[in-house]
């Protein structure tokens, strides 16, 4: 009787380990969900890619439904190629176009995409041709500050 | 010539050490066969398991409940002057599985069941009990030895977990609950910056080791003790003393590796 009760609390103690894996694996780590879809790769070349990294969302409409994959340089035209893993389930027109977006003031980067007009879809290996590269926001201010300095002392 | 003595005391204090570095490692390699033998057996792991692990479980429960909730608090106040407050869960999430679960957990174990388990070999040996079963031709390593190492060795990634786990739950009550927080937030934050991979296989990954060097080390240390009362409570120090600062130690190489990359 006591060993049985012995035996319940270690089976107990091992079931409560687990749990406590699995919470930290589903409620506290990020499984990759989007792992379980079938994905096609799709291409888009950037001028700047700014902060961008592989792994970091592509969204439609603000729903994720895919990632980066890969970002490389062409050779030729030192443009930045990032490679973009799509749901199959999702299908976009040809001329569809691509940004890179900030989450808020500072926050992580992603691609967004805004679906075309065009009765063709993308293919996998296909290549979005619209793109807009990432705002960076060093930029923005020192061409405010050049252009405010140009105002006060009467050129531009 | 008094500088003399200090530097031959240093040498042979080294030497000790070395020495009693290879007698562990020695010890080990004669342990690992036994280890085979012992999962044959698992009711013996099932009554060590009982011992080191769920009679650990209540420290480590308060423990983790009680520094979640002081992270909060720490945290909160720091990170609300950058009006980052938000970002409490992460913070939270991952001191706790990176570091604090695992190391914390470590250090809780070697003090509560590490002891125990030298204390308790050591004193079989004192008594010659093992002596008695080596008499009887019974190996006392499988039988005596390997089913405690097993359960320190499984007991304490599952205590890690439990700690890590509490420790958020604890956060969250003193964030939403005290402090103000979005609920909601807390734990989007949380899964926007915690990796699976990376921060809690890597936690993981950490107790395991923790677990093995601190179960290897009290089992030695319980193995090797002088026979004698001095000599027991002698042991029992040592596996607390080394275990905590092997912990560290291990704890700093594997983080170095795991952030940079190897």
């Amino acid at each position: 009787m006591q060993a049985k009760g012995m035996e319940f609390t270690v089976g107990l103690f091992v079931v409560a380990g687990l749990l406590a894996l699995a919470m930290l694996a589903l409620k506290v780590g990020n499984i990759q969900v989007l792992n379980a879809g079938e994905t096609y790769a799709v291409t888009a070349d950037f001028n700047d890619i700014g902060s961008l990294k592989p792994k970091a969302p592509v969204t439609v409409a603000g729903v994720r439904i895919g990632r980066v994959a890969r970002i490389t340089v062409d050779p030729v035209t030192y443009r930045a190629i990032v490679t973009l893993d799509i749901l199959k389930k999702y299908r976009f027109p040809r001329d569809s176009s691509a940004s890179i977006q900030t989450a808020g003031l500072l926050g992580e980067q992603f691609v967004s995409l805004s679906p075309g007009g065009s009765r063709r879809d993308l293919k996998n290996g296909g290549k979005i041709r619209i793109t807009q590269s990432a705002i960076i926001l060093e930029k923005i201010i020192s061409q405010l500050l050049y252009s405010k300095a140009g105002h006060a002392s009467g050129h531009n | 010539m008094s500088w003399d003595l200090g530097i031959s005391g240093l040498g042979r204090r080294v030497i000790g050490g070395v020495g009693r570095l290879g007698r562990a490692t020695l010890f080990l390699a004669r342990l690992a066969p036994a280890l085979g033998v012992a999962l044959a057996r698992a009711r013996l792991i099932v009554q060590q398991l009982y011992m080191t692990g769920v009679l650990t479980l209540v420290i480590v429960l308060v423990s983790g409940a009680f520094v979640g909730m002081i992270l909060a608090l720490q945290g909160y106040n720091t990170l609300v002057r950058y009006d980052a407050q938000s970002s409490l869960g992460l913070l939270v999430a991952l001191s706790l599985t990176r570091e604090l679960g695992p190391v914390l957990t470590a250090l809780l174990f070697a003090g509560r069941a590490g002891s125990a388990l030298t204390a308790e070999i050591g004193l079989m040996k004192a008594t010659e009990q093992l002596d008695g079963m080596e008499m009887m031709a019974v190996d006392p390593l499988p039988r005596v030895v390997a089913p405690r190492f097993w359960a320190g060795w499984i007991a304490v990634p599952l205590l890690a977990m439990i700690f890590s786990a509490v420790g958020i739950l604890g956060a969250y009550v003193v964030a939403v609950g005290d402090l103000g927080l979005d609920g909601g937030v807390f734990w989007s934050q949380m899964q926007s910056g915690v990796s699976v991979t990376n921060d809690i296989m890597g936690g993981l990954v950490k107790s395991v080791v923790f677990g093995f060097v601190v179960s290897w080390i009290a089992v030695f240390e319980g193995y090797d003790a002088k026979p004698t009362s001095e000599g027991v409570s002698r042991a029992t120090t040592r596996t607390v003393v080394s275990s905590s600062l092997a912990i560290l130690a291990l704890d700093f190489i594997m983080t170095a590796f795991m952030l940079r990359g190897l």
